[in-house]
């Protein structure tokens, strides 16, 4: 598989390592009143999808960037990859 | 007092194997940049008047007697020689003030320069890097056996540099040297 790193181009796989959803970029509130709810959904429950998939990628062996990867668990066709940290800014985080 | 010399990664001897000669390069300072937040604009202009330009990514600026290459986003290394620069962090943390954190790693990487005919042919053994694609000042950071490193294509054609962890610098010389010996 090869991952499209949006800054240093076509790389293998093999120098990234999975690290899961990339809805856990999204950390609930600790303050709101229903953050153990919050956070019970955030450590423990996983959607499976079979198909498109937003996850994160690390690259390790690499430039040492966060991505966020739109991959299709079914083909592994890779249909979008940003750097996490766009991704959050773009969510007006900084 | 006794004038002291710095102690080697390794202290291997240079090495020729059939035309490719691994030799450790102990005369290497380095110290890596990392910009603080929102501080990308006052580092560049910093590195700058240090390099004469800011290294673009996946590039190095093979300048003297400071040179420096792309590590990642916001993040650059730099080197210059050991015998004039051997506090280079201290150097550049009073270039940079509050505008990065200065890392020192002349004591995190061991250097190893790769040279001869046959080098692309051992390099394409030992990693995933282009290597004939590859133009002078051109960095990747990959793995050699098990173990990160950076890959940099200096300015002769023949002449790689291989910067690896300097606790596992045995670990990477058996390495080019088993490589070295399958192309020679």
């Amino acid at each position: 598989m090869i991952i499209n790193h949006p800054l240093l181009g076509p790389r293998d796989s093999a120098e990234f390592t999975y690290m899961g959803d990339a809805r856990l970029m999204d950390r609930p509130d600790p303050d709101a009143p229903d953050a153990a709810a919050a956070f019970y959904d955030y450590a423990y429950l996983r959607d499976n999808p079979a198909g498109w998939h937003r996850e994160l990628w690390f690259h390790e062996a690499g430039d040492r960037s966060w991505l966020v990867v739109t991959r299709n668990t079914v083909t592994h066709e890779i249909s979008a990859v940003e750097l996490a940290s766009d991704v959050a800014r773009a969510q007006g985080r900084t | 007092m006794d004038r002291l010399t710095p102690v080697p990664a390794l202290g291997a001897g240079t090495q020729t194997i059939g035309s490719v000669t691994i030799a450790e390069n102990s005369g290497v300072a380095l110290a890596s940049v990392a910009a603080r937040r929102g501080q990308s604009d006052a580092c560049g202009k910093v590195l700058k008047s240090i390099l004469g330009d800011v290294p673009a990514v996946g590039k190095a600026i093979l300048h003297d007697p400071e040179a420096g290459f792309w590590m990642g986003p916001d993040q650059w290394m730099i080197g210059a020689p050991m015998a004039s620069h051997e506090d280079i962090a201290d150097q550049l943390k009073a270039s940079f003030g509050d505008a990065a954190s200065i890392t020192e790693q002349s004591g995190a990487w061991v250097v190893f320069d790769v040279t001869g005919a046959k080098m692309p042919d051992m390099c394409e053994i030992l990693c995933n890097v282009p290597i004939r694609k590859m133009v002078a000042g051109d960095v990747q950071r990959t793995m050699i056996h098990q173990l990160g490193c950076f890959v940099i294509r200096r300015a002769a054609d023949d002449h790689i540099r291989i910067l690896g962890p300097r606790a596992s610098a045995g670990t990477l010389h058996h390495a080019l040297v088993t490589a070295a010996k399958s192309v020679a």
